[in-house]
């Protein structure tokens, strides 16, 4: 997409200003409220599972924003936006980070052994790790440096491994939950999820079959 | 009463390491909270008092710190009300206790319907201090209130043919919104064999920590049976079937591979998804401590291993 500076003129700086820094404010948010819950007794009965919970869940929200930005570019005009995309999705793989971590040291006391087995005895954590490992090459290709060095074309390739990140996770969820048939928040996910990835294909569709009738 | 005290002071400890964790994690968020040096004193406990008291069953008094009332009553698993752990706090609250009877059927001299007040007045109400170990990989010390369920057996007099009891516990979907989820079929069903339910440890409770029994816990009374995983132990009874073959159980028709009829605490039979090696205690264990290992039969070996001499836990899970 290239933009008309002249018309985003105001909207890139008002973006430079305040959009950004308040998002990455609001976006520590969570682990601001979880640090202070854990320090303040606030998290019920089971702070571990509390924290391995939420970090999860916060994680599957960051990656819904994070691919929401391109539809909702494509659908606003607002180019801008694909400013914020990046930050969002570091932020999902600290979230996935967290989450991780607090599994690891929390439920099995950094114990590599226990990990390992717990990952092969249970397979919805294999996926779970499988998500994290799918997000590992887009963190670290995430810098300015490494688009020149990939290239545009191949970096936007590699950068659509997320779309795999997205089936991993909500397949994650779906298999933690399966134990109590319960799957109405998974629900939630799934259906945000497809509808952020269904925009990407009916958006290709479109413009695929616009351009075929151009050159009819 | 002695066991207030207790609870108090886990709750202080923890309050103390979490504020440690606090200091370690958070110095730079410390700014953000001002309220961390203000320690909350633990909730008492709430309701109409149930005094019991000391049992002289063995096994019945542990002598380990007791969790916290505030941990054990916002921290359930009761479906009726949701599955989230807080659900049944949230929803229990207007469950309607009275009037109450549990009707007794099957293979007993005595059938009927017993009323709740006659229930509470069936034995001398004890304080039992039993660890609670759920399938799920978390523990908890609790002083209920009740006695064993062998007085309320040996009343309605078995026959012969009654080897097993079934329970069945209340599905009332205009008081429990957890019925309308696919999660099991209600109602609810448990089992035990004869010889588990004359335990002296199987114990029908009434209370908990001197008080009524919460909603949430189970009101009026529900089951205990300490060595088992806690979700053999019933909730908000209504009926129990004195029955001659093994009667089914709800988790064991929902997930036959998972859940067996016995299921006995055993850290050396695994759950097919996780390890039942080891357990978090509630409100002792800290966030960063290792997790206990878990005892066989929760720490009841000497009461009950008996009771399986012979058999194949393994198979019989």
């Amino acid at each position: 997409m290239i933009a008309t500076p002249a018309v985003h003129e105001p909207a890139r700086r008002l973006m430079a200003g305040w959009v950004k820094p308040l998002l990455f404010l609001a976006s520590l948010g969570p682990l601001a409220w979880l640090v202070w819950g854990a320090v303040n007794d606030g998290l019920g009965a089971n702070p571990a599972e509390a924290l391995i919970r939420s970090t999860g869940d916060w994680t599957l929200r960051f990656l819904c924003l994070t691919l929401a930005i391109t539809p909702l570019r494509q659908f606003s005009g607002w180019h801008w936006l694909a400013r914020l995309r990046r930050m969002l999705g570091l932020f999902t793989f600290a979230y996935g980070c967290l989450h991780f971590l607090s599994f690891a040291w929390l439920d099995m006391g950094l114990d590599l052994s226990a990990i390992v087995r717990d990952i092969i005895k249970r397979p919805f954590i294999l996926v779970g790790s499988a998500a994290l490992l799918t997000m590992l090459p887009l963190a670290a290709t995430s810098f300015d440096r490494a688009i020149k060095a990939l290239g545009a074309r191949r970096w936007q390739v590699l950068h659509r491994l997320i779309y795999a990140t997205a089936l991993l996770a909500v397949l994650h969820f779906f298999w933690m939950r399966s134990a109590k048939n319960d799957f109405a928040e998974v629900a939630v996910y799934a259906a945000v999820i497809a509808a952020l990835l269904g925009w990407r294909l009916w958006w290709r569709w479109k413009s695929v079959s616009g351009r075929a009738r151009r050159l009819a | 009463m002695p066991s207030e005290i207790t609870s108090q002071e886990v709750y202080a400890n923890r309050r103390q390491w979490m504020q440690g964790v606090g200091l370690g994690v958070g110095l730079g968020l410390s700014a953000l909270a001002p309220g961390l040096a203000v320690a909350q004193p633990a909730p008492p406990p709430k309701g109409k008092a149930l005094p019991g008291a000391r049992s002289s069953v063995p096994g019945a008094n542990t002598v380990e710190k007791a969790t916290a009332w505030g941990d054990i009553t916002t921290y359930n698993n009761f479906y009726e009300f949701g599955t989230d752990k807080g659900d049944p706090l949230r929803n229990a609250g207007a469950l309607k206790i009275r009037p109450w009877t549990v009707a007794i059927e099957g293979e007993v001299k005595k059938p009927g319907n017993l009323d709740i007040e006659t229930l509470l007045k069936l034995a001398p109400m004890e304080e039992r201090i039993y660890r609670l170990r759920c399938v799920e990989g978390w523990s908890m010390v609790i002083p209920w209130v009740g006695f064993s369920l062998a007085e309320l057996i040996k009343r309605v007099e078995p026959t012969g043919n009654a080897r097993y009891l079934q329970f069945v516990t209340l599905a009332d979907p205009a008081q429990m919104p957890g019925l309308s989820s696919s999660v099991l079929d209600w109602p609810y069903l448990e089992g035990l064999r004869m010889d588990e339910a004359v335990h002296p440890l199987t114990m029908l409770a009434f209370g908990l920590y001197g008080h009524v029994m919460p909603n949430q816990n189970g009101a009026p009374l529900r089951l205990v049976v300490p060595w088992k995983y806690g979700f053999k132990s019933g909730k908000s009874l209504v009926k129990i079937r004195f029955v001659e073959k093994q009667p089914k159980t709800s988790w064991e028709l929902a997930a036959p591979s998972e859940y067996g009829f016995y299921s006995n605490v055993n850290p050396q039979v695994d759950h097919p998804r996780w390890s039942q090696a080891t357990e978090r205690r509630i409100g002792e264990d800290g966030l960063f401590a290792k997790k206990r290992s878990t005892l066989m039969f929760n720490g009841y070996e000497p009461q009950v291993g008996q009771l399986y001499a012979g058999m194949d836990l393994k198979k019989f899970y």
